[in-house]
């Protein structure tokens, strides 16, 4: 579904060059869930923009659907940190934003997307807030409707940018929990950045471990826990322990030729 | 989202008759102290006239003063929406463009710096004296606060939400109608309430020079009489239509904007 061939970013920035991302190799299969984790600054935001069709790679091939990325493209959606809700539209309006943007391309009425927000909105227990307006919401409820606008129209590929980051702990498994069984039911790809270690191993089927700077493979982890699995309670803790621990250990360990960790190069 | 932390909220607040009652009382003590003043110090009627007198002037001649009131709102009204119609999209050009902002923005400083009394009898000089000088002024004064406020509305949209519409593929049209404008609405309206006072200023300014109608000729033929009640009403005329501007436009942007209210 997702292919990208030794694909690499570099960006011009006051101080010289950036190389955010170089030789990244991935193949995400249809239907499956991929967590990237990696340390703040390690290029995750710029690969899910690459992949979205936002900013063209500086070198590599991005392919989704067996077709080169060229621009942003109508089944992929793309769920960012914020709720990034237009704050004069109600709930609803906010949810139908991508369709009203790209009239006619549709392949269903605009009464049958009205239906499709209503539903969407109930699943994420919203139901009755249609016409509310965003800053009358809570950051969690907020980023529920930004969840529903990504859905409705029926992306083959979701990215999401850490989009439960913000979130306290409780909403943040609720919502997880939430993705898992939307995930289920509609079998979108979907490429889940995040920081949260417990996160990416509960929400994937696979998890990527990024380096930083510049942003590398470090490692690809299977997760074989079975499904529904929970963020709070968890049938399969030992698994989840036995690999977090593996992916704290993987995020800890310094590439043999860096000098000093990343934290120390950042701060000036 | 996150609300900051609130002053102590009361009947005074929060309720909607104590937001109409309490300006009103606001004024009446002013007046009140104006009277008193009056009265206390009995001051001479040509120095200083009681409100009581002011208001029986205006009854002595009520539909002349309205005429009078008319030009001048009507003035400042087509002035005001000129300004808008000229100031917004220069604005979004500005934003548009580096270079034409360079171009323009010392220019813009360069009108707004000049004092308008200075170039009212230039305007008589070259529009005559109809009611174009009049509008120009009006114009004039309230041009650089709608600018300006547009301008930095306009520069305020969140990456995050220029970044959702990119990846909704939205054209540039769309990313202007249904974000950016709208984005920039209550800092643009933030610039009319600025500019709608200073446009009231600009009609009388206006009308001191070259005029034979409106509420700034009747204050300029009151000086030469030395009727300052006459004077007096004429102002107070001013003051209401300024305050009645002002608010028309608060409750346009209440009921426009009601994503934007001030928060405290
Ligand atoms: N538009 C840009 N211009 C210059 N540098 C950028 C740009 N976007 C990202 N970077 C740099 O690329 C690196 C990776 O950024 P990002 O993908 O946002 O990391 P992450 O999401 O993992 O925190 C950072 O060092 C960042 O400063
Ligand atoms: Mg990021």
């Amino acid at each position: 579904m997702i292919r990208l061939d030794g694909v690499g970013q570099v960006f011009d920035g006051r101080e010289g060059q950036v190389t955010a991302l170089e030789k990244i190799d991935l193949h995400v299969r249809g239907g499956e869930f991929v967590t990237l984790i990696g340390r703040s600054g390690c290029g995750k935001s710029t690969l899910l923009r690459l992949i979205a069709g936002l900013l063209p790679p500086t070198s590599g091939a991005v392919q989704v659907a067996g077709e080169p990325v060229t621009g942003p493209r109508r089944d992929v959606s793309f769920m960012f940190q914020r709720p990034a809700l237009l704050p004069w539209r109600s709930v609803l309006s906010n949810v139908m934003l991508p369709v009203e943007i790209d009239k006619g391309a549709g392949d269903r009425s605009k009464a049958a997307y009205r239906d499709r927000a209503h539903q969407l909105l109930e699943l994420v227990g919203l139901q009755g807030f249609e016409r509310r307006l965003p800053h009358e919401l809570s950051g969690g409820m907020q980023q529920r409707v930004s969840l529903c606008r990504s859905l409705i129209r029926d992306p083959q590929v979701m990215l999401m940018d850490e989009p439960f980051s913000a979130l306290d702990a409780l909403t943040r498994t609720e919502l997880s929990e939430e993705l898992q069984r939307i995930k289920m039911e509609l079998s979108t790809t979907i490429v889940f950045v995040t920081h949260s270690i417990e996160e990416a191993v509960v929400l994937a089927d696979r998890v990527v471990v990024l380096t930083p700077r510049p942003g590398r493979m470090r490692e690809v982890v299977d997760i074989d826990i079975p499904r529904p699995r929970s963020l709070g309670q968890n049938a399969h803790l030992t698994e989840v322990a036995a690999i977090s621990g593996r992916l704290h250990a993987l995020l800890a360990e310094k590439e043999s030729d860096e000098v000093r960790p990343v934290d120390e190069v950042r701060s000036r | 989202m996150t609300r900051r932390t609130m002053p102590k909220r009361t009947w005074l607040t929060d309720s909607p008759v104590a937001a109409v009652v309490l300006p009103i009382i606001g004024l009446a003590v002013a007046i009140g102290l104006w009277w008193g003043a009056t009265v206390v110090f009995s001051i001479e009627p040509y120095l200083l006239p009681s409100p009581w007198d002011v208001v029986v002037k205006f009854f002595e001649q009520p539909g002349y003063l309205l005429q009078e009131t008319g030009t001048s709102l009507l003035e400042t009204i087509e002035g005001f929406l000129l300004a808008i119609v000229i100031g917004v999209p220069i604005a979004v050009l500005i934003v548009r463009s580096v270079v034409l902002e360079r171009l323009v923005y010392p220019l813009l400083l360069m009108v707004n710096s000049i004092p308008k009394v200075a170039i009212a009898p230039l305007l008589v000089i070259w529009m005559g004296f109809g009611q174009w000088p009049k509008v120009v002024m009006v114009l004039l004064m309230c041009f650089f606060p709608i600018v300006i406020s547009t301008a930095q509305g306009m520069k305020s949209t969140p990456t995050e939400l220029v970044e959702l519409m990119r990846s909704l593929n939205a054209s540039r049209v769309q990313e202007f109608f249904k974000l950016r404008l709208r984005y920039a609405m209550p800092q643009i309206f933030t610039g009319f309430k600025v500019a709608i006072s200073l446009a009231v200023i600009g009609s009388v300014i206006s009308e001191f020079v070259g005029a034979t109608k409106g509420l700034g000729y009747v204050i300029q033929q009151s000086g030469a009489s030395a009727d300052t009640t006459l004077a007096f009403a004429a102002i107070s005329l001013l003051s209401v239509m300024s305050i009645a501007l002002f608010y028309a436009l608060v409750l346009l942007e209440h009921w426009l904007l009601p994503w934007a209210q001030e928060k405290r």
